[in-house]
């Protein structure tokens, strides 16, 4: 691949645009409030733990932590599991209303959250599910699902179709087929939907702030209590901020060699 | 390849079909259901027709002036980003590095800033840009510019964009770089060869190659940008003033906000409908893309 003039410089630059203003978070996180306020330090004179030892030993905090990753846990495998047979079918099978009901799978994706906040709210109030994992899980399928099927349709078409023929000639159930062959044949599929089934999960605060209230609620909502009488809380929201990029973090370094191959495909 | 004709297909999409249905078309028939109507809460519901959706396309009106002029502010914001961003996106792709262990480092790096939280992102700048502890507004009132978002609509709108750019061109350089990867060394060699310049291989063998990918690119940095709320709402909260009230924060403070439950249906499908017009228009033209390459690939 050939590159331009200078490039070192640019992705340079570029990269301490992105790493600056996070930098900034995690210096303050470090820091104590009196710090902070008071004078301008571009490292953490006194560093202090407080911040994170708060959040780790308050369990209105740290269930914060636990309630996100449960919805986006359950979300990413509710819409792989279904997202897989029809990727399937897709690739493979013509059928009545295909294009319609690809384009209408796709138009979901392109929904804003905004719109869907309030039906949602009085859907899942009316069915019982409102403050628990479950509600946030299935108002996040409305575009992860989407996404899932179209991801890895991409997969499934490039394994050959004689792989499909040959195992039914050797008297292969349909099930057992899924199973045993396809599935370990787009493992790496199944991956980059995965990877990103759980980012768009885990960055959406509208829907999961909107249908839950107390024992559900996700960290991104709980950071909004740092505002109190006394002020903002800034070294306790900096912290919050920052043990919010970690799980992202460590997603994006074990799947950091097929980002480029799931982005190749052009289905995102 | 072609595809056989089989309608049992049917069961195999059927879950998704399902799981989809719930969660999208019960919502939208509530919403459908209560733009036709007007409450005067207790749960009392009154007929009341097109009535919202006249209100909200004549810009007379309290609704429909909020309503325009923020889709207004909200089509300029997004052409704004799109004009930065795919430029930008491209230059970083073509800036990658070619191998060694740090094509993995830019990569991960890059891809964070996709992964925060949204709120967590409005954070990081709402911080970075305070001109009492935040780096970013400490050194621009340092050097003697008068900076603040939180009284300025010029500095709002500045810290929203340049926040969207930090967040998301990302996106965009690394969908240019996976098209620019799929081009075989060969092609290159090739206009070593006849001599061609930098300028022209982009011209003719990296632009050509990153169409598609660039097409995706443009149209979901397009509708995530239309439809564009927690950020901003978490760095300006729509301020100051409305200067960057979005479309999506309009409706969620008629929905949410006022409990204007009419208003907000109607607007909801106005919105609704746009998006899916831009998403038809999407739709077609990567099929047609699609379908045109095909004949090529069976020449070469």
């Amino acid at each position: 691949m050939h590159s331009i003039p200078g490039r070192r410089l640019i992705m340079a630059l570029f990269l301490i645009f992105l790493l600056l203003p996070i930098y900034w978070l995690v210096n303050m996180s470090f820091k104590t409030n009196a710090e902070i306020v008071s004078t301008m330090t571009l490292w953490p004179h006194a560093p202090t733990l407080q911040h994170y030892k708060r959040i780790f030993t308050d369990e209105s905090w740290y269930s914060g932590y636990i309630n996100s990753l449960e919805y986006v846990v359950l979300n990413t495998i509710i819409s792989i599991s279904v997202a897989l047979p029809a990727a399937y079918a897709f690739s493979r099978y013509r059928f009545l209303g295909d294009k319609h009901l690809f384009f209408w799978l796709l138009s979901n994706r392109m929904a804003p959250a905004a719109v869907y906040a309030l039906p949602f709210f009085n859907l899942y109030s009316a069915i019982g599910l409102f403050d628990t994992p479950w509600a946030v899980a299935l108002a996040h399928c409305i575009f992860n699902v989407p996404l899932a099927v179209w991801i890895l349709e991409g997969f499934v078409s490039g394994v050959p179709r004689e792989i499909d023929e040959t195992a039914f000639l050797d008297g292969y159930s349909f099930p057992r087929f899924f199973i045993k062959i396809l599935v370990p044949l787009i493992a790496s599929g199944i991956g980059v939907a995965a990877f990103f089934c759980f980012m768009f999960s885990w960055v959406e605060l509208l829907l999961a702030r909107t249908l839950t209230s107390v024992s559900a609620k996700p960290i991104a909502a709980i950071m909004t209590r740092t505002v109190s009488a006394a002020g903002m809380d800034w070294g306790l929201l900096a912290a919050a901020g920052v043990l919010t990029i970690i799980p992202g973090a460590l997603v994006i370094w074990f799947v950091r060699n097929y980002i480029a191959s799931g982005f190749a495909l052009g289905r995102v | 390849m072609d595809k056989t004709i089989n309608q049992k297909a049917w069961f195999l999409v059927l879950p998704v079909f399902l799981v989809v249905a719930f969660s999208a078309v019960l919502p939208l028939m509530t919403v459908v259901n209560y733009s036709m109507q007007d409450t005067f809460g207790n749960n009392q519901f009154f007929w009341n027709g097109v009535g919202w959706f006249k209100e909200l396309l004549d810009p007379s009106t309290d609704l429909g002036g909020r309503f325009l002029a923020s889709l207004g502010r909200n089509l300029f914001f997004s052409l704004v980003i799109l004009a930065i961003e795919v430029p930008l996106g491209i230059v970083v792709a073509l800036s990658m590095p070619r191998q060694g262990w740090t094509v993995a480092a830019c990569l991960v790096i890059l891809a964070l800033p996709l992964l925060i939280p949204w709120n967590v992102v409005g954070t990081i700048w709402q911080i970075f840009g305070r001109p009492d502890i935040g780096l970013l507004g400490y050194v621009l009132n340092a050097i003697g510019i008068d900076y603040n978002y939180v009284s300025n609509d010029i500095d709002a709108w500045v810290t929203v964009i340049v926040m969207d750019v930090w967040h998301w061109t990302s996106l965009v350089a690394l969908l240019c770089y996976a098209g620019l990867k799929s081009i075989p060394e060969a092609y290159y060699q090739a206009a070593q060869i006849d001599g061609a310049s930098r300028w022209a291989v982009f011209r003719a063998i990296q632009l050509p190659k990153m169409n598609r990918v660039l097409l995706i690119a443009v149209l979901l940095r397009f509708m995530d940008s239309f439809m564009i709320y927690t950020e901003p709402f978490v760095v300006t909260g729509g301020g100051p003033g409305n200067s960057t009230t979005f479309v999506s924060i309009e409706l969620v403070k008629i929905a949410l906000g006022q409990f204007d439950l009419g208003k907000a249906a109607a607007l909801s499908l106005v919105y609704n409908l746009i998006i899916l017009i831009v998403c038809w228009i999407f739709y077609t033209v990567m099929t047609n893309a699609g379908a045109e390459r095909k004949p090529q690939e069976g020449a070469a």
